[in-house]
């Protein structure tokens, strides 16, 4: 049992009486210092350091918990309500759960993404299901007569040994006359009931029958349908255009040009956006509106340098956006220059230059990853209804929090005049962090002052999208004359990010240790991708640390081993940021589960890669064989360590999906430019992982113990990467180290 | 603009559209029915798969021009409350993660059913193999097809 003391700044829980008799719960969350701390650590505003959510219990004994977080399919939909619901201590069955609406001011950010949803909301939302159940037991312990003490509860029913029992729902009215509890008792995880246990999907039946749950299914009564025509390039902008003839097309309401920010708007992190001038089309289906988009006659020109005024942490800043129209193969070449150049020193550790001055052997390797286009199965779209004094913007969205202050700018309307809600979304995977089509939609509603849901079709969405930046990095390690690893460097870079992520391992295992980097601007926007810059290290740094095992005549697990124990018995330098024994667990445990090293895997083809990011360790076997001619991944095991899994089998398909991702992205995934245009628009062209190249079987296990959960949505997909280069050596013969590595594949 | 009458999920409705207009926006914006999914526009995704006559069709791309009296089938009409054996074994083995192309592999799987009730691993990458799932949810989907197949063969 753990009890908490709460001491907010205000009221932590507040309950009132539900209309028609019943409890409602609501609950400031973020009142512990912690959980302050780990809003700072996620550069969150302050503003949003106030969360609330809402638990309803009605007298009929329906449960309705609100989730406050958008669900792209991460699941919190289920495994949010399913802490609430433990620690109320009810029958999952009687639970109903709704998605919130945004409010900045009652819930907070309601951010998904940055695998942080379960681990942020861990303590705040079992806190508040407790204090329920506590204030339960109270009105109870009232209106019977007998101490509180003496009070039981199971699956939503109180019990005395008097043989009084009562159900949640018949006592909620006086519940919500009880003064909200200040010591809140949480269960210990010995005895969880919901959480630990699988729960399905809190939408499945509306998701396999086809209910209207996405942003593309949302709809109101007189409703626009709108298009954007865009510049066909990076780096151009409009010149002029002629909309005479799509004017005319049957349907049509107006076609214009708009701006999206005003000169010198300020830009949050999250209010990138490709281009700024662009040409709505505005009808009243979306075959017409396709049609008539066609018949634009539109000039663009080159857009040259552009100035940009971004307010970030440091305050404000002006960036120049450089004008060039690039192509891909000039990018790699202007890398591979930039590689050899001086970096900017990231974290040092003991003497690496006369550590490599001493080396016996150097290895030195570099790897080159693309531009990857998110590639969300819904594309981009928003509802959006602007009148003179506020708007309604309805859509898919992962941090509605972070579009609000830019929408009020925009929209020159006060935070309580905008109202947000969030729809399911057709996936994320970073891509709806970036909220620049909400604005769309709301710039051309606010044109017409007519609702209008803004649609891009799969080649808006793909040609002017967010991207995955484009990476390399070049590994060098130093052995000496005994095979002992005395020296390693990495220096990454970037357009326009450098992908290191200096103290993560194997800093703090080597005891002469360089990490720089280096950036290159370009108008080509990016933007967070499923475990940004870790998606790329991974697939470097593991396929590395195989080659220089291999060099070292060690085994690639035991290898990776003894360099954590020595960064967990004597670590080197400061601020590692990994916990060694579980990344040591992980690999213990995938050892055991594939059956490593064992006899009867010795004519495997297998590929081996653990990592930590978002706070979760992962690591995967990979193994692959050739079919018809083409390297093809058969079977993975992989194992995870994020803590308390909430809701294990939803977890399973998470990890799941992640390998599938990981080898479709790592194998075909890439986004490249000729002169500034995506030379990938559709499915035809941007090749995607499908059944037949799934694999037969995932196998996935949990290091099993009882810290505070940690997310899971992005640290098991970077590994998969390393996992796949590795087990292409042992099935080919041949090093990858290029993305996509099916386009290498056929290079050889 | 022209008029049509269509079958759809076993009643008639008529709609008056032009005749290029794929069936797709015809579902999704005349007649309401957005279980049907847009994904790609260009029949490389599947997301929009509906029955026609009972074959697993691309509704993305085909006019409504075309259908004439063929009966189409959407996954409002597979059934209304998750009834249908490929739905039951979807939310049996929770397959769903985002679930935005979970219509349109359920309109294939059940067309592939329909046509092959014990298919092997083969036939099921075969018909399947058009959907894309960005979620990676290929597995499951694997499973439930073949936990569908056999409650379908054991009514």
């Amino acid at each position: 049992m753990e009890n908490i003391k709460l001491q907010s700044r205000r009221d932590f829980l507040r309950s009132s009486a539900l209309a028609g008799g019943g409890l409602m719960l609501s609950f400031s969350w973020f009142s512990e210092a912690k959980a302050a701390e780990k809003i700072a650590a996620l550069n969150l505003s302050e503003q949003w350091s106030e969360l609330a959510a809402f638990i309803k219990i009605t007298p009929d004994n329906v449960i309705k918990i609100l989730c406050p977080n958008p669900e792209f399919g991460q699941n919190v939909m289920t495994s949010l309500p399913m802490m609430v619901a433990e620690e109320l201590d009810c029958d999952w069955k009687n639970v109903v759960v709704e998605m919130g609406t945004h409010d900045n001011v009652k819930y907070g950010p309601q951010f998904t993404g940055g695998s942080n949803s379960i681990r942020m909301y861990w303590k705040p939302l079992r806190n508040a299901g407790a204090a329920a159940r506590q204030m339960l037991i109270e009105a109870a312990a009232q209106t019977w007569g007998v101490p509180a003490s003496e009070i039981k509860t199971k699956a939503g029913i109180l019990s005395h040994s008097s043989g009084k029992e009562a159900k949640y729902g018949e006592i909620a009215a006086k519940a919500a006359t009880i003064a909200v509890p200040k010591d809140i008792k949480l269960k210990a995880p010995k005895d969880f009931t919901i959480v630990r246990n699988s729960k399905k999907n809190s939408e499945g039946l509306k998701i396999v029958t086809g209910k209207p749950l996405f942003g593309m299914d949302y709809r109101v009564n007189g409703m626009l349908i709108a298009m954007i025509q865009h510049p066909p390039a990076f780096g151009m902008r409009l010149k002029s255009f002629d909309a005479t003839d799509a004017r005319k097309m049957p349907g049509i309401k107006d076609v214009f040009s708009f701006k999206l920010y005003d000169d010198g708007f300020e830009q949050g992190g999250f209010d990138t956006r490709a281009f700024n001038e662009m040409i709505a089309v505005v009808g009243n289906s979306t075959w017409e509106v396709i049609n008539a988009r066609k018949k634009i006659n539109a000039q663009w020109e080159a857009a040259g340098d552009v100035k940009e005024t971004m307010m970030g942490r440091g305050g404000k800043t002006e960036k120049i956006v450089p004008g060039r129209l690039e192509t891909t193969a000039k990018q790699f070449e202007m890398m591979a220059e930039f590689d050899k150049r001086l970096a900017k020193e990231l974290r040092k550790d003991g003497d690496p230059e006369t550590a490599f001055k001493n080396a016996t052997q150097i290895i030195e390797r570099t790897y080159n990853a693309p531009f990857l286009a998110h590639n969300t199965m819904e594309p981009m779209n928003f509802f959006a209804d602007v009148q003179d004094d506020k708007a309604l913007v309805v859509g898919p969205l992962q941090a509605p929090g972070w579009m609000e202050p830019s929408l009020m700018k925009l929209l020159n309307l006060p935070a309580d005049k905008i109202e947000i809600q969030m729809t399911r979304m057709g996936g994320g995977f970073g891509r709806r962090a970036y909220g620049s089509y909400v604005y769309e939609a709301a710039r051309i509603s606010q044109k017409l002052k007519a609702p209008v849901k803004l649609i891009y079709t799969r080649e808006d969405d793909m040609t002017y999208g967010i991207y995955r930046p484009m990476y390399t990095a070049t590994y060098r390690a130093a052995l000496d004359a005994n095979k002992n690893l005395i020296g390693f460097q990495v220096t990454g870079g970037g357009i326009p990010e450098n992908p290191i992520h200096a103290n993560r391992f194997p800093a703090g295992a080597v005891d002469n240790y360089l990490a720089d980097g280096w950036e290159i601007p370009s108008n080509i926007t990016i933007g967070a991708f499923r475990a940004p810059r870790s998606n790329f290290n991974a697939a470097a740094e593991q396929s590395f640390l195989d080659e220089v095992a291999e060099a070292m005549g060690k085994d690639p697990i035991a290898f990776r081993i003894d360099l954590l124990k020595k960064a967990k018995e004597n670590p080197v330098g400061k601020n590692n940021d990994y916990d060694a024994s579980r990344y040591i667990g992980v690999l213990e445990l995938l050892k055991e589960k594939s059956g490593w090293g064992k006899p009867e895997n010795a004519g495997k083809k297998r590929g081996v890669a653990a990592y930590f990011c978002h706070n979760s360790y992962a690591g995967h076997v990979v193994d692959m064989v050739m079919r018809d001619g083409q390297p093809y991944v058969e079977e993975v095991i992989s194992v995870v360590d994020c803590g308390v899994v909430v809701n294990p089998d939803a977890a399973r398909n998470m990890v799941q999906g992640a390998v599938v991702d990981g080898i479709g992205q790592s194998f075909y995934g890439a986004l490249t430019h000729k002169d500034g245009v995506p030379e990938q628009n559709n499915f035809h062209n941007y090749r995607m992982i499908r059944h037949n190249e799934a694999p037969k079987k995932i196998d996935v296990h949990f290091v099993e113990n009882d810290i505070d959960p940690t997310g899971l949505g992005e640290p098991p997909f970077p590994p998969v990467f390393g996992a796949v280069a590795n087990a292409l050596f042992k099935t080919t013969g041949k090093r990858y180290y290029n993305q996509p590595f099916m386009s290498e594949q056929a290079k050889l | 603009m022209a008029k049509y009458n269509l079958k759809i999920n076993g009643e008639m409705q008529q709609v008056d559209v032009d005749p290029s207009t794929p069936i797709l926006w015809v579902l999704r914006d005349h007649l309401n029915m957005p279980g049907t999914k847009f994904g790609c526009g260009m029949a490389q995704c599947g997301a929009c798969t509906i029955h026609l006559d009972g074959n697993a069709t691309r509704s993305c791309v085909l006019p409504v021009s075309a259908i004439g009296k063929s009966a189409i089938t959407t996954i409002e009409g597979l059934s209304a409350n998750g009834t249908h054996p490929v739905q039951k074994a979807w939310l049996e083995h929770d397959v769903a993660q985002c679930g935005y192309c979970q219509s349109g592999q359920i309109m294939s799987a059940s067309a592939l059913l329909k046509s092959n009730p014990k298919p092997t691993d083969e036939d099921i990458d075969n018909a399947m193999s058009g959907n894309i799932c960005r979620c990676g949810t290929y597995l499951r989907i694997k499973e439930a097809i073949k936990t569908a197949a056999k409650t379908s063969n054991a009514k």
